[in-house]
């Protein structure tokens, strides 16, 4: 079985010739076409290009030649990333037979450094959403229960990771959407600092919190792919041109004498016990590898989520204008004119969600209500990025929950408000435009798994993966995998 | 009520999106909570504060003009849902 594998336990099996990426890649594609429907988090599988790269990867390390740690690991994007050539939907029926001309700056990152394309993910609608219930298409199932959603909006991402469907795989987050679907699935998710990576070719929410990032099996993967996707691009202006270290050098170095903050605004009412008792019990653990842990207050944290949702949907009204029928996409017929056209082509291909987020960051904008609204929303925006400073003025990392709860059952949260609760603790990560990432932190009575959120500097990824590594050698809950292949996959209800 | 069912048709004719009367009567509700739910914002004195529109200052990022080829036109059009020869076709815009 090769498919259990990390991607870098993988890359040394294919470097001592006792495995192959077609061996590989061939029973990733048997186990996707065995569990994914029940899973169903993948919209395309592309078998054959996946067989003919595999192929290519064979022979480079036939010859010696291979093109470093990531090549021949079986990855699955989420379809959020234009792929040359590949159908990308971006969980959109406005999108549903878009077959984008060119790859994201990612994508082409990935190719290069040898990695093979599975397929593509499902999300929840232009990633707006926390369960993928908002997809077009239909609702991936969490792993570890399948009553139960995987989170979102990057859920297949995280639900292939979580099930062996692919070694490695990319997200994106704009509030939480890849730190709060890993969290329900039990796996790592990334969100690298805003700039950290290029944003090219990524399907446009939220401009100025969009990122791009892992999510992976464990911290030596993640490393890994981010050390590939990271770095300046000309294609992308505010990818920042700072130096990518070599992440999996910090790692192994320990955390002793580290100063980690835990702020007290992540631990509230209401919140479930056993996340809360989870990620107290981290946070010893942290101590007992050496840490130094203190109380911080990051006093504006109850303002972000409101804050967000007047910044993030103004943004996305403004960047899913560009669905107007003209140059790709649906078009919907029988229009009087073109506003016709565009009004009914935007109305049959937008879900619920889409609509109600592009009326809301219309109406933000609107004239008589842009400063009362965004206006005021991007100067709470300066106070919680400022109380970000200060803390980190203290403290190298901050230690909190990734989410208030665990993964909810499909259908719980019908009203809106409830839905968005769930990235409380996620979404000032992303209003101060800083890492974050969730690593698997224990699992409740039920069996289900509960994540643990670090915080870092911006630009300061490596302290972030170093410290998760460390908590990783002293735990094994990333090591655990749901009941996937027994009975639970066949009781499974469509 | 935060938005009024006039306001739901005026944003929703600036979003260029046909709802039906269904969908701009449950619009109109589920804004109004969320509305409500946001305007905690306006508790907090901001005044002197800087508003923040990018987490990470970038200033001009320069590079040389350096000609590189563009997508050729072929696989540009290749999505239209309409297109005449080489353009996108789109209805009619001027009127009678």
């Amino acid at each position: 079985m090769l498919a259990p594998l990390t991607a870098h336990e993988l890359g040394a099996r294919y470097r001592s010739g006792v495995a192959t990426p077609t061996e590989a890649v061939t029973e990733y594609l048997a186990r996707i076409e065995g569990l994914d429907r029940h899973v169903h988090a993948f919209l395309t599988v592309t078998r054959d290009d996946a067989l003919r790269e595999a192929a290519l990867a064979d022979a480079r390390f036939k010859a010696g030649t291979p093109r470093g740690p990531l090549d021949g690991v079986p990855v699955a994007l989420k379809d959020v990333f234009c792929t040359r050539g590949v159908r990308t939907t971006c969980g959109s029926r406005i999108l549903d037979d878009f077959v984008p001309p060119y790859d994201a700056t990612v994508v082409t990152r990935l190719r290069a450094a040898g990695a093979v394309l599975l397929g593509k993910l499902n999300m929840d609608e232009f990633a707006m959403g926390s369960s993928t219930e908002h997809s077009a298409f239909f609702t991936t199932r969490n792993p570890w229960d399948l009553a139960r959603v995987p989170g979102g909006s990057s859920g297949g991402a995280a639900a292939v990771v979580a099930a062996d469907l692919a070694a490695l795989s990319l997200g994106t987050d704009t509030g939480g959407s890849i730190r709060q679907p890993a969290a329900f699935c039990g796996v790592l998710g990334m969100k690298p600092t805003y700039g950290r990576v290029s944003r090219y070719g990524l399907i446009a929410f939220a401009s100025s919190l969009d990122q791009v990032g892992p999510l992976a099996k464990d911290v030596e993967d993640a490393a890994l792919m981010l050390e590939a996707i990271a770095g300046a691009d000309p294609m992308d202006s505010t990818a920042v041109d700072v130096p990518v270290p070599d992440y999996r050098a910090a790692l192994g170095q320990g955390i002793e004498g580290m100063r980690i903050g835990v702020p007290a605004e992540y631990f509230m009412d209401g919140m479930d016990p056993e996340v809360e008792r989870a990620v107290r019990e981290a946070i010893a653990s942290l101590e007992k590898l050496g840490a130094r842990t203190e109380p911080v207050s990051l006093p504006h944290t109850g303002y972000g989520l409101a804050a967000y949702y007047v910044i993030a949907p103004a943004e996305a009204s403004s960047n899913l204008a560009r669905y107007d029928g003209v140059k790709y996409g649906l078009r919907a017929a029988g229009a009087r004119d073109l506003i016709d056209m565009y009004s009914k082509t935007r109305a049959a291909g937008f879900g619920n969600e889409v609509k109600r987020r592009v009326m809301l960051g219309t109406y933000v904008l609107s004239a008589g209500y842009h400063d009362a609204y965004y206006g005021q929303a991007q100067k709470v925006r300066t106070l919680v990025r400022r109380d970000f400073e200060q803390a980190f003025a203290r403290v190298d990392l901050l230690v909190a929950p990734t989410t208030p709860g665990v993964a909810f059952k499909l259908g719980e949260k019908e009203d809106p408000l409830q839905m968005y609760l769930n990235d409380i603790f996620t979404i000032p990560v992303n209003l101060a435009g800083l890492p974050g990432v969730s690593i698997p932190g224990g699992f409740t009575q039920a069996g289900l798994p509960i994540g643990l959120q670090l915080i870092g500097r911006a630009f300061d990824e490596a302290t972030l993966l170093r410290a998760a590594h460390a908590y990783q050698q002293a735990t094994a809950w990333h090591t655990r995998k749901p009941p996937l292949d027994g009975a639970t996959a066949e009781r499974a209800p469509r | 009520m935060k938005i009024s069912a006039r306001d739901v048709e005026h944003v929703a004719r600036l979003a260029r999106l046909d709802l039906s009367a269904a969908e701009k009567e449950r619009m109109g509700r589920e804004l109004d909570g969320i509305l409500t739910y946001i305007d905690k914002l306006r508790a907090l004195d901001t005044t002197g504060v800087e508003p923040t529109s990018h987490a990470v200052p970038v200033t001009n990022v320069m590079r040389d003009d350096v000609p590189s080829p563009s997508l050729p036109q072929a696989e540009t059009l290749a999505n239209a849902p309409d297109r005449q020869g080489d353009l996108f076709r789109v209805p009619k815009i001027i009127e009678d």
